[in-house]
């Protein structure tokens, strides 16, 4: 079955092959994210084209799930915004899918893998309504879409790693969305789940979706990408993978230490004690 | 046989509790926050004093709703820490626990020394006596029981979300934050509820043994949730029935005696998560391990004789593994029922089909070592061990996947032929296994 059949195609294909897109998918301006007096953004400027597979890359602690959580509202920016297609997150939420990390949930969850992908229908089920058979089907035909149609009913623990990655994507995939943000849909997966989570975000890209993953391996970045984002702390580069992952953005995003720019940033914080960025929704750092 | 009055109220409360508590703290248990309900309780207490010496008399609704406010005063205290400073969950729940909890103290031994002599029977608060049950505070329950049970129907959905993956939730645009101060608004209720049957120290284990001991038996949250509701109504009336029969046996610890034996059980025998499951588990992976490597070794002293056909001698295999006549007849006899060996007497030799599932163990030992040797670069004589054991765990998948990927070698590294894939493979493990 096609993506469009699945998913209610809310946001159908443009019919022009490459369509001029007026706004940007996402625009970060200024964004400046702290946990206390710890800095993990600085000054981010961002702008990210639609219909594209976009990778955010960096070293560890760089601020990567930082910056999607940012995006999402999970995080409080000290400074700075976040807009979605031109309006503030908040009013763009229902055209944003999540697909966070596979360990920040308790997977011994009593709940099986149909069970799960449903939440991702939760938002338009609606209030004091269960989910219907239509809404069971919708995300059984998700499932079907990762390969996990057989093992629908399993209990999500009963899942390897790639399994559960593919039942968080099947859920973001129910979800419908224009864009979406994931979190390290590579990580620790096995082989054939990454060609199975490739190859769907391919399809998803050429629906005219968005798609901005955190991603670790660069290896296959510049494979699996068309643009991508150098993060550390601060943002390094952004731009298509052709110009923009080039050895001297590496250098720079992973190169030795901070910069003299970065420590003075630091200590600057450190003095403001930074009492607005209280812990948000979500503790991300917890 | 005729209940009394108060028999019968302590029932009906024991009961109405037990279920309410199974449900909340199936939520508790799976939010990792079963310490909470402990603080929440123990918050009540101050609450319960300060209803009494306000309106002077022991009427159930003044002291409910105080340890209502006071248990709420408390669990909002304990979110609010946690946001707002360094302290992590664990330590604010113990802070909250044992500051209301001392203050609750102070005030039940003031009021204790009041001259009004009204005062005596507060102190139940702390251990629980459901015989004090009347019918008012039934009435209490049944009104606070049917708000729980109407919010977690209406909001289960949102609920188990929060429970599940609260980042996603929050993602969706649902109140996260809400749902959480609702949860928790619930569980005061229920604490409260239950703190004259059960008592302040013990309402915990109302609220989470049954949870735990239900989550043995279901991978799904509905029917954990009722489950837990059922073990906690049956812990109830099997504590409010023995009380009733035997004298001066106290209700709220035999409700958590009964609950922490179904506990008990469901932790031993529940199937898959159970313990003894798990022995059994382990019991079948090392007999069939047993089993394929007697097959293994049949096969190799074969290999070395050149011969495949002649019987071999018990004395000559028990010095392969130095296994006693008995251990090896315990491993042989499994074989000989499946017709993978032919015993004659004391001696033993594959048949066809047992020379298959030979091979192909012998297959994955040493396709194992090749792989070791080639990719990982290890000396042909530190693969052995290992290879050991993946000839027990590699799949047929897997060594199809293994064999294409070292591009169907066919000697391993010591220069023995690897034996190739039967025809028709009959299944092996299955039947080994069986």
């Amino acid at each position: 079955m096609s993506l469009p059949e699945i998913v209610g195609a809310r946001f159908p294909l443009d019919s022009s092959p490459e369509p001029a897109r007026a706004l940007p998918a996402i625009e970060v301006h200024d964004l400046t994210v702290a946990y206390r007096t710890q800095p993990v953004l600085w000054d981010v400027d961002l702008q990210l084209p639609e219909g594209r597979l976009i990778a955010i890359v960096g070293p560890n602690g760089a601020g990567k799930s930082s910056l999607l959580k940012a995006m999402l509202g999970l995080v409080p920016a000290v400074t700075g915004w976040v807009q979605i297609f031109g309006e503030p997150y908040a009013r763009r939420r229902s055209w944003v899918g999540y697909v966070p990390q596979r360990e920040s949930v308790d997977w011994d969850f009593p709940t099986s893998a149909l069970d799960v992908v449903t939440m991702g229908l939760y938002g338009r089920i609606g209030w004091f309504r269960r989910p219907s058979r239509h809404h069971r089907e919708t995300a059984l035909a998700c499932l079907d879409k990762v390969g996990m149609k057989d093992l629908a009913h399993r209990q999500i623990s009963q899942l390897s790693g790639g399994q559960q990655q593919r039942v968080f994507l099947a859920r973001a995939l129910a979800q419908d969305a224009r864009l979406y943000l994931m979190d390290e849909p590579f990580a620790g997966v096995d082989a054939t789940t990454e060609r199975a989570i490739l190859t769907l975000l391919k399809e998803l890209r050429n629906n005219g979706r968005t798609v901005v993953a955190v991603h670790h391996d660069l290896q296959t970045v510049a494979e699996y990408f068309d643009h991508v984002v150098l993060l550390n702390m601060r943002l390094v580069a952004s731009g298509p993978v052709a110009t923009t992952f080039t050895a001297e953005n590496l250098q720079r995003t992973y190169g030795g230490r901070l910069t003299v720019l970065t420590q003075a940033t630091e200590a600057l914080l450190q003095k403001r004690a930074v009492a607005d960025a209280t812990a948000a929704e979500g503790e991300p750092w917890s | 046989m005729e209940l009394s009055f108060t028999a019968r109220n302590v029932l009906m409360g024991a009961t109405m509790l037990g279920a309410l508590g199974g449900m909340l703290g199936s939520f508790a248990l799976l939010r990792r926050q079963s310490l909470l309900g402990d603080a929440l309780a123990h918050a009540a207490l101050p609450g319960v004093c300060i209803g009494y010496l306000i309106t002077g008399s022991k009427t159930p609704l003044p002291l409910f709703l105080g340890a209502l406010a006071a248990g709420l005063l408390g669990s909002l205290l304990i979110l609010g820490v946690v946001r707002w400073s360094r302290i992590k969950e664990d330590s604010a729940i113990g802070i909250i626990l044992s500051v209301f909890f001392g203050a609750g103290i102070v005030l039940l031994t003031y009021i204790q020394k009041l001259p009004d002599g009204n005062q005596s029977g507060l102190d139940k608060y702390l251990f629980g006596q459901a015989a004090t049950l009347v019918e008012e505070d039934l009435k209490v329950m049944a009104v606070l029981g049917g708000i729980v049970l109407t919010a977690l129907l209406l909001f289960y959905k949102e609920l188990k979300l929060l429970s599940f993956d609260r980042a996603f939730g929050a993602s969706l645009g649902l109140p996260m934050r809400r749902l959480e101060v609702l949860l928790t608004l619930l569980l005061v209720v229920v604490v409260v509820v239950g703190l004259q049957t059960v008592g302040v120290v013990l309402i915990v284990a109302a609220l989470i043994t049954p949870a735990a001991a239900a989550r043995q038996w279901t991978d799904r949250l509905g029917s954990m949730i009722l489950l837990a509701a059922g073990i906690g109504a049956l812990a109830g009336v099997a504590g409010s029935l023995a009380s009733a029969l035997v004298p001066r046996l106290p209700t709220g610890p035999v409700i958590v005696v009964v609950s922490s034996g179904v506990l008990i059980v469901s932790l031993l025998f529940a199937p898959r998560r159970g313990l003894l499951w798990a022995l059994l588990r382990e019991r079948q992976v090392a007999d069939r391990i047993r089993r394929e490597n007697l097959l293994k070794d049949v096969w190799l002293l074969g290999e070395r004789q050149g011969d495949w056909e002649g019987f071999l001698s018990w004395p000559l295999l028990m010095g392969v593994r130095g296994q006693t006549a008995r251990e090896l007849s315990k491993s042989a006899r499994p074989l000989a029922a499946a017709s993978l060996v032919e015993r004659s007497g004391d001696a033993l030799r594959l048949t066809a089909t047992g020379r298959r599932e030979a091979e192909s163990v012998v297959r994955k030992h040493r396709l194992w070592e090749v792989y070791l040797t080639r990719r990982l670069e290890l000396a042909s004589d530190h693969v052995h061990r290992d290879a050991e054991a993946m000839e027990h765990a590699l799949t047929e998948d897997a060594v199809l996947r293994l064999e294409e990927m070292l591009g169907h070698p066919e000697v391993d590294p010591h220069g023995r032929p690897i034996p190739r894939r039967p025809a028709a493979p009959a299944k092996p493990e299955r039947s080994v296994a069986a």
